[in-house]
């Protein structure tokens, strides 16, 4: 027999299931059209291989857009009863389900996130948000926000690119479900599955446009924001971004929600169930290679056990496997782009020259691609750049604490407030933390977890505005509470 | 670390509630990503042989005669007549009775002959009893001896009992192996795993063992993983290393690769060896064969075409 190591053979998911054309057109008023701006190639992270040309929306485009989005909400799509327009989202939610895998693979080539994330975690909990809002489409008035709510017209939604058809699924399925009628404008380096997911809207006959997608990158977002005719603004991506929105939407007549970044605190107490924290640690800010705006990137863990958590810590970090994203056992996938990449490669640089220690296990880098070692930082305080700024990459800060009063004044010692992890076996420590922790979400004992019941969204600059459950319905409603 | 002299039933209660809990929800969690690794061509065909190298082929029947283990420790030998590649594996667990037959069919080669000593498999029986089980098995020549806890002292809180009765078979063992059966079936919940795991090393066993096989749930990758993360932190402790060993209700050659993954990622690849791990098994075998002359060939042969014991 061989030697006493268990190497996994490369088990890549095929890529035949996806049918990639050369180029693709904006979506508007359910047809493919020409865009008026310089088109752009939209790569794969993990080989910098070119995966097609896609179309730039200009001003003009954009009006289009939002001109058919405007019309198709007065003339269909706000007349409809919700029961009508319930069959829509859910024949939505079951071809995601049924194209699921060439979504999945689509997602990975075009985003860097391992395969098994796309397929176990983005995919599924895309469908999910909307079966679940597909639920709601018919009983509106039965949400608690009100006898009548009232759809608010047309919604202009910008989103991120570290989950790229999840964050479209967050923001479509709730506007098309309350009669909102969208054009939504996906990242620059990730657009493929918003315009596969174009597709699917033809497939499901949804009448033409319902649902509007145009590609491009900062200008052609700040075109669909600024634009009159848009009359709720929702955003997911960066503070700075988000920040510009909501001074250019200022004094306007337009809803806006907004879901930024965020500087998550996981908390590790001494009586935590220690294996099953250093797994929700590493879930906490490895997943989707630390491209997470909920991702916890401060472990915050008592003094008392804090050698041996870090030692765990370390010891299964060694087990991460980094590579290619299509193999079915990558754990850790591409960094989306050399930009993204540049900025983790700052700032952790900055985290050494502020004293941090900096530790990767063994790992060798593909020569191609953007790419970056899960990290971990020990001899962190409160006051370095890489314990307080967002770094959206693979990059853990170890802090520790005393007590639980502690604990509590360093997580919520951050600008952000999105999210939250508390691991302990005592469950009055539990709910007294989550009742302190200023943030949008805290888990208890597990950390990262998604579901369209339940609203998400933050305090201070990880934004306003809630998205999932009956709160994000009310973002996408006249007489609720769209602005929480 | 626990001077025997000074060990009382409450020290070793407070010692053994002091270690870390196990989240439920977590472990499962856990326990389902690593099985859900993808383990295909070169990785496949290694995992199968050193699964094959691995099993504890066993006959554990009221029913059973010299003929029919007799015919087990020829399987023993050699799997697959017609493929002599196919590796031996690791041991033939029978009752005591059947140990020197066992012995006897297995001469000349350095398969293992393990039994199931200590009043197998409820336990309930007198200390001396079991200790005469025992030195029983050993006199008639076997080298390993898997042994059942005492349930119900362990769920009463007699901790001391448990250990002790640990420690009088370990010496009844001489030079065998002693594996202990921790029957987590009826521990049922993940901290009495772990304790139980912890009280079994500290009582000097050589590997700790899930289940008899004859109580369900028997093994399941919860529960080893456990047990995986006790050894693993146990060698981190004092530097020495006990095997493991899930019995009961593994089956498939799917199901065996899921525990190698996790042999190999909880505990490290020092355990993915027999001396360190073992499968309690008896129709696993049949599977792994199967799955072997399936590489070998690129076809599915059928249940006929590997032999039944």
């Amino acid at each position: 027999m061989t030697p006493k190591k268990f190497d996994y053979a490369p088990a890549p998911e095929s890529r035949s299931v996806v049918s990639l054309q050369p180029s693709y057109g904006l979506f508007v008023n359910g047809e493919f059209v020409d865009g008026h701006g310089a088109s752009f190639k939209s790569i794969n992270p993990a080989t910098e291989e070119p995966l097609a040309e896609v179309a730039a929306a200009d001003a003009s485009d954009v009006d289009a857009a939002v001109r058919a989005a405007r019309t198709a909400y007065t003339r269909v799509w706000s007349r409809m009863p919700g029961s009508e327009r319930a069959k829509y989202v859910y024949r939505i939610a079951r071809i995601m389900q049924e194209r699921a895998r060439e979504l999945a693979v689509l997602e990975t080539l075009d985003n860097g996130k391992p395969i098994k994330e796309s397929r176990d975690v983005d995919v599924p909990t895309a469908a999910a948000h909307f079966f679940y809002h597909a639920g709601w489409a018919d009983k509106l008035e039965h949400a608690g926000l009100g006898p009548d709510p009232r759809s608010l017209g047309v919604a202009g939604q910008v989103i991120p690119w570290n989950f790229p058809l999840l964050m479209l699924a967050w923001k479509i399925a709730p506007a098309l479900a309350t009669g909102n009628t969208v054009v939504l404008k996906p990242a620059e380096t990730t657009p493929l599955t918003a315009l596969l997911f174009a597709e699917i809207c033809q497939q499901a006959d949804l009448p033409p446009g319902v649902v509007n997608i145009v590609t491009g990158a900062g200008d052609t977002g700040r075109a669909l924001v600024e634009h009159d005719g848009v009359d709720k603004v929702a955003f997911t991506g960066s503070t700075e971004v988000g920040k510009a929105i909501a001074r250019a939407v200022a004094g306007t007549r337009k809803r806006v929600t907004l879901e930024l970044g965020g500087k998550a605190a996981n908390i590790v107490f001494d009586d935590a169930p220690i294996d099953q924290a250093v797994e929700g640690v590493v879930n906490g800010i490895f997943f989707n290679q630390g491209h997470v705006c909920c991702a916890g990137s401060r472990l915050l863990v008592q003094e008392s056990v804090a050698d041996e958590v870090v030692r765990r810590l370390q010891r299964r970090m060694s087990t991460l496997r980094l590579g290619d994203p299509l193999d079915k056992n990558t754990d850790i996938g591409a960094i989306n782009s050399a930009e993204q990449l540049d900025r983790i490669v700052e700032l952790t640089a900055a985290g050494e020259a502020d004293g941090g220690t900096r530790w990767s296990p063994p790992c060798e880098l593909p020569d191609r691609g953007f790419w970056f070692a899960p990290t971990v930082f020990t001899d962190v305080s409160q006051t370095d750049r890489i314990a307080t700024e967002e770094i959206f990459g693979p990059v853990l800060s170890v802090l520790t604490f005393r007590t639980p009063q502690e604990a509590v004044a360093k997580a919520n010692n951050t600008p952000y407030g999105l999210s939250a992890g508390v691991w302990t076996e005592k469950g009055s420590r539990s709910l007294w933390m989550a009742d302190q922790l200023r943030a949008g979400v805290v888990w208890a004992n597990t950390f990262n977890r998604f579901d369209p019941t339940s609203p998400f969204g933050g305090y201070k600059e990880s934004g306003y505005g809630r998205e999932g459950g009956v709160h994000g319905l009310a973002a996408y409603l006249a007489d609720g509470e769209g602005d929480l | 670390m626990l001077g025997v002299s000074a060990l009382t039933n409450a020290a070793l209660t407070t010692w053994l509630h002091g270690l870390p809990g196990v989240d439920q929800v977590g472990c499962e969690a856990r326990a389902a990503a690593l099985g859900t690794r993808s383990v295909k061509t070169t990785a496949k065909a290694w995992a199968i042989d050193t699964a094959i190298s691995m099993i504890d082929l066993t006959t554990l029947e009221g029913a059973d005669t010299e003929g029919k283990v007799r015919s087990l420790c020829a399987k023993a030998a050699r799997p697959d007549p017609l493929d002599p590649s196919t590796p031996h594996v690791a041991a033939v667990c029978v009752y005591n009775d059947m140990v020197g037959v066992a012995k006897d069919a297995l001469a000349g080669t350095d398969i293992h002959v393990a039994a199931v000593a200590t009043a197998f498999p409820s336990g309930r029986a007198s200390l001396p009893v079991k200790l005469l089980d025992t030195s029983d098995a050993v006199a008639a020549g076997a080298d390993e001896i898997d042994m059942v806890i005492d349930r119900g002292a362990f769920l009463s809180g007699r901790y001391r009992d448990v250990f002790d009765e640990i420690v009088a078979v370990k010496e009844a063992c001489g030079e065998a192996h002693l594996k202990v059966i921790l029957e987590t079936g009826e521990l049922v919940t993940y901290d009495n795993v772990r304790r139980a795991s912890w009280l079994a090393m500290l009582a000097g066993a050589d590997f700790i063992k899930t289940s008899t096989g004859k109580v369900q749930p028997a093994a399941t990758l919860p529960v080893t993983l456990i047990m995986l993360e006790a050894v693993r932190d146990w060698r981190e402790l004092t530097g020495e290393m006990v095997g493991v060993k899930p019995a009961g209700g593994i089956r498939t050659t799917k199901d065996a690769v899921k525990y190698l993954v996790m042999v190999s990622e909880v505990a490290g690849d020092d355990w993915l060896d027999p001396d360190w791990f073992r499968f309690g098994a008896s129709s696993l075998l049949g599977d792994l064969q199967l799955q072997r002359q399936k590489l070998a060939t690129g076809a599915y042969s059928g249940p006929d075409y590997v032999t039944i014991d």
